[in-house]
């Protein structure tokens, strides 16, 4: 049963990290009925331990509500809970077109932060009516006057009417349900036309396959139908539809405006892109829904087991991540330093975070990650271009024309005190201000950043000299030329493949140096002098010497010495497998690790 | 000194045949000592004496006909034993090998007081070279140590063994923690004076299961960094040589001459017979090589050999990469370094041909090895970088 198009309600929550959005989410489940007190766990949605712990939702989610308002009338009310990250930016606009709807929900004492902002203006870009709503109005700091006043300020939204809440105590958690009934739109769509539905998220269940999170848009999806994805062209049968409420729960049909899950023996998550239009075969909907398009990972890094007899172990794992989530790749890296690994794409810095802490903690990997490098157009002197994904891969500079970088655009919001430092940061990272905006003592900052500039180690500088107050979020804009080398640091003349990087001109001596020093540091002392040199083209432009070892030598080795000394020397042969060797130097692996780990100075 | 010209073991190039007897007992045990060594409340010397003589004629059988160059008593601390005991062994010797003219009878001794009292009765028994364990001239460090003695009952003991022994040596240990270079050099130059022609100079190492392990292990005690450490032995070696003491070994020095003979054999691999608990021994037999290891708890090292006539726990045969790397390991804490024709003989290959030519060029451009066509030698700067030098080398 389908259910009266005036009786929907498709809504999103629109939230800065830690804003509260998955504690509103479990009070509106738990006021609507659709858990007791006691199954409530605590933010029900973010079901993967990670997510929890991080406060963070990867995926997006849904839950279907059931709601009797103060007119009587009984509505379903489909909640979709989005990432809120800006790695995941494709998901959360895949996730918001299932919505007629947003509620903006602002902490009362933090306001309006960069992800805010972000969140905000794709919810606007879809066409969303907006529901302000101030959280954790009960806490001492909370000022929702002032809060209100930002937010017409900055995002230039009707704030006056802003609910005032708490969902950590309840407070005007039920106002929130009579909004959403009175200020949101129902959808709009045809039962009789064709099947249209958006693919809103999908994710590998071990029992059933992939699993398919869908809006239908017009029409009406049911078990036994043939369904062609617009997208990929792939033909699936529909075994089961159905809700959530949160648990999964079979219905006969999804009509217009719903949303709901599919199950139709899909075997790859590669066949069920987000985005994509779900029609049905034998009565096809005119035309695909628009923007389709697949999440193209936009930085690389080599993961490779620091113990090379898990290589096998992380092959499987990382087939298992990619079970879960099409826009992480991956494919095989040789490195001499590091051995065997993959090189693997990411949505962003955080998406790059998240698999490898999941390979880490999930699979009981040891892992090592090199530099992340962003995605570089290199365009040949015969006219072609090549997609760079790792600086070991740089062509001659005499092949290459010219070379083009990722650029993004970057809001940054702090508080005043702190502009300096942060103007100063972007500056250093070659940025162009855009725009910079005051509302009251906090300030907000554009900048067009180089994306490059960014994954180095931009965050954990902006958290150092923000003292960690400032908010960043990003867009990626284009690719603009950029003048860019390869630096190449070599350990007694040899070139070290996983250090290389691809730095722009004027950063390439700093950088160089700072590696160097950091190797000089990390390298240990052995039998004879190391040179750390880095390098454009031929050129040193840094060079720092290790110091041969001093003393080495067992005191007392007499005739009740020799087998246990010489176990001694066999063992640690065995330990210099996980060695590289450059001429006559052994560099253990976790000297490379810690070089990579460029932040931590 | 007929024999000399006969046996094997009297032409230059051989290193000897030696005997170690280990005594396992000691009266206390030294917080940086890990050696197997036990404190017992009483010890039945009739009954290890009995023991001791059993092994020995055991292994006396399997190495007939072999010249002994050497005897040395190990512990433990041997200076507990009974004289009689030390002499019981030392009166069978001529029954079961040849004995070198120059025959070495070592024994190490703590120099306390107690002790003391019976280096004559030592001395009478056969023993003619005393090995002291001094390890320091300044009471608070011998505190430090866990040392039982002082350093004027020191002083005294080595005047007893300058009075009663042809030989003898002490031992000393150096970079301490907080040791400056100067009050070593002060403490050395006081060791000089006593005109010792043997001395053996340890540098303070952190050996797991001992107390000063758990000490450093918990930040209590701290070595000096790995470059006053090399100031330290770099500064021994300077201030030794013009006083006459080469130093002939990483931690031995010694006038011409007067090197410990035992202790050579080790370093030259050469054969040796290791009896007494925890003993290790190398023998040839029938050209292959093998290393022995008795029983190490005294106990059972005692039931075992009253049981079968012996306690070893397990012989096994030595494969030519091991024994080359054995060699190595040995010979090249050496000054004199180890002999091309010995290693040749042995493996039947050349030296080129066992070792990586590229790692050996690279050892002697640095200044670290010297391959002559006689020798294999670690230079100074290389002796001082050994175990990195050998983990290059073999690795």
């Amino acid at each position: 049963m389908t259910t009266d198009l005036r009786h929907i309600r498709n809504f999103a929550i629109v939230a800065h990290i830690d804003h509260g959005k998955s504690t509103l989410a479990d009070r509106l489940i738990q006021v609507c009925g659709g858990l007791s007190e006691r199954e409530m766990k605590e933010q029900v949605l973010d079901s993967m331990d990670l997510e929890r712990e991080r406060g963070i939702t990867i995926k997006a989610q849904t839950v279907r509500l059931t709601y009797q308002a103060q007119d009587g009338e009984t509505y379903v009310l489909n909640m979709i809970d989005t990432p809120g990250h800006v790695d995941f930016s494709y998901e959360v606009s895949r996730s918001l077109k299932a919505c007629e709807g947003s509620l903006l929900l602002v902490d009362a004492s933090q306001g309006v932060e960069a992800q805010t902002l972000a969140n905000v203006y794709l919810a606007l870009e879809h066409d969303h009516e907006m529901v302000p709503v101030l959280n954790k109005v009960d806490l001492p700091a909370a000022e929702p006057d002032r809060i209100k006043e930002q937010i017409e300020e900055v995002i230039g939204l009707d704030a006056s009417h802003a609910l005032e809440i708490s969902a950590k105590t309840g407070q005007g958690v039920s106002d929130v349900l009579e909004a959403i009934v009175q200020q949101l739109p129902p959808p709009k769509g045809d039962i009789e036309a064709p099947l249209k539905a958006l693919l809103v998220d999908s994710w590998y269940d071990p029992y059933l396959g992939v699993v398919t999170l869908v809006r239908v848009m017009e029409g009406r999806l049911k078990a036994g139908m043939k369904i062609r994805m617009l997208g990929t062209r792939a033909l699936h049968d529909v075994t089961q539809v159905g809700v959530f409420r949160p648990g999964k729960t079979k219905v006969n049909d999804l009509g217009p405006g719903e949303i709901g899950y599919v199950i139709s023996g899909i075997k790859d998550i590669a066949d069920a892109k987000v985005g994509d239009t779900i029609t049905e075969e034998k009565r096809p909907c005119g035309k695909a829904l628009e923007g389709f398009q697949p999440s193209v990972p936009v930085v690389f890094c080599g993961l490779f087991p620091s113990d090379t007899s898990q290589y096998e172990d992380l092959r499987d794992s990382l087939g298992k991540l990619a079970l879960n989530d099409s826009s992480f790749i991956f494919e095989p890296e040789v490195s001499p330093a590091l051995g065997f690994g993959f090189r693997c794409g990411f949505l962003g810095l955080l998406h790059l975070e998240i698999v490898q802490e999941r390979l880490e903690r999930e699979f009981g990997l040891d892992l090592i990650t090199t530099a992340p490098s962003v995605v570089y157009h290199i365009y040949m002197k015969g006219g072609e271009m090549k997609e760079l994904h790792n600086p070991t891969d740089m062509p001659e500079p005499t092949q290459i024309d010219h070379i083009e970088e990722p650029w993004i655009k970057a809001t940054i919001l702090v508080p005043d005190d702190f502009l300096g430092p942060i103007l100063k940061l972007c500056e250093e990272r070659r940025g162009e201000q855009i725009d910079l905006t005051y509302v009251g003592n906090r300030a907000m900052v554009v900048y067009r950043l180089p994306l490059n500039e960014v994954v180095f180690d931009f965050y954990d500088r902006l958290k150092s000299v923000t003292r960690g107050y400032a908010s960043f979020d990003y867009q990626l804009e284009g690719y603009r030329e950029g003048d860019l080398v390869k630096l190449t640091i070599m350990v007694n003349g040899e070139p070290v493949d996983a250090l290389a990087l691809v730095v722009h001109r004027s950063q390439a001596e700093v950088r160089g140096r700072a590696l160097c020093a950091r190797l000089k540091d990390l390298i240990p002392r052995q039998l004879f002098k190391v040179a750390v040199q880095a390098a454009i083209g031929g050129k040193v432009i840094a060079r720092e010497t290790v110091g041969a070892m001093r003393k080495d030598v067992t005191a007392k080795c007499y005739g009740g010495d020799a087998t246990r000394k010489r176990k001694l020397l066999e063992k640690q042969k065995e330990g210099k497998k996980r060695m590289r060797q450059f001429g006559n130097v052994e560099i253990p692996q976790s000297a490379f690790l810690a070089a990579l780990r460029m932040d931590e100075d | 000194m007929s024999s000399l010209e006969t046996h094997p073991e009297a032409d230059a190039e051989s290193p000897g045949f030696g005997l170690y007897i280990h005594w396992p007992f000691c009266q206390s045990k030294c917080p940086y000592c890990d050696f197997n060594s036990h404190v017992r409340d009483s010890i039945d010397q009739d009954r290890w004496r009995q023991a001791l003589l059993r092994e020995l004629a055991h292994f006396a059988n399997r190495t007939a006909g072999r010249k002994l160059t050497s005897v040395f008593f190990g512990g433990g601390t041997p200076s507990l034993m009974a004289p009689e005991t030390v002499g019981a062994l030392l009166d069978v010797l001529p029954r079961y090998w040849q004995l070198d003219s120059n025959l070495e009878v070592t024994l190490e001794a703590n120099p306390t007081s107690t002790e003391a009292g019976k280096f004559t009765a030592y001395r009478t028994a056969g023993v003619n070279r005393l090995s002291l364990g001094v390890q320091s001239f300044d009471d608070t460090a011998l505190a430090f140590l866990g040392r039982r003695h002082s350093a004027a009952e020191a002083r005294d003991a080595i005047a007893l063994a300058r009075r009663h022994f042809p030989r003898f040596s002490f031992d000393l240990i150096y970079a301490r923690p907080e040791q400056s270079l100067a009050s070593w050099e002060a403490e050395l130059e006081s060791a000089l004076q006593e005109g010792t022609e043997h001395i053996s100079l340890y540098q303070l190492t952190i050996e797991p299961n001992t107390v000063f392990h758990g000490d450093w292990r918990r930040g209590e005690l701290q070595l000096p960094p790995e470059d006053r450490q090399a100031q330290l032995y770099e500064h021994t070696a300077a201030i030794l040589k013009p006083a006459g003491l080469e130093g002939y070994e990483i931690s031995n020095y010694a006038r011409p001459g007067a090197e410990s003979r035992h202790n050579l054999v080790y370093w030259r691999y050469g054969d040796y017979l290791g009896i007494g608990p925890g003993a290790h021994g190398r023998l040839s037999f029938d050209g292959a090589r093998y290393a022995l290891r008795q029983h190490r708890a005294p106990e059972a090292w005692l039931e075992s050999v009253e049981d079968q006539g012996h306690a070893t726990r397990a012989e096994s045969a030595l494969t030519l990469e091991e024994r080359l790397t054995e060699r190595l390991m040995m010979g090249l804490r050496l000054d004199e370094g180890i002999s091309r024709a010995a290693v040749e003989a042995e493996q039947g290959r050349s030296l080129e041909a066992l070792l990586d030519p590229e790692r050996l060029t690279a050892l002697c451009e640095a200044g670290y090895l010297e391959l002559t066509h006689e020798r294999l030698r670690a230079l100074p700067a290389g002796r001082q970088r050994l175990d990195a030098l050998l983990g290059f080398l073999l690795g």
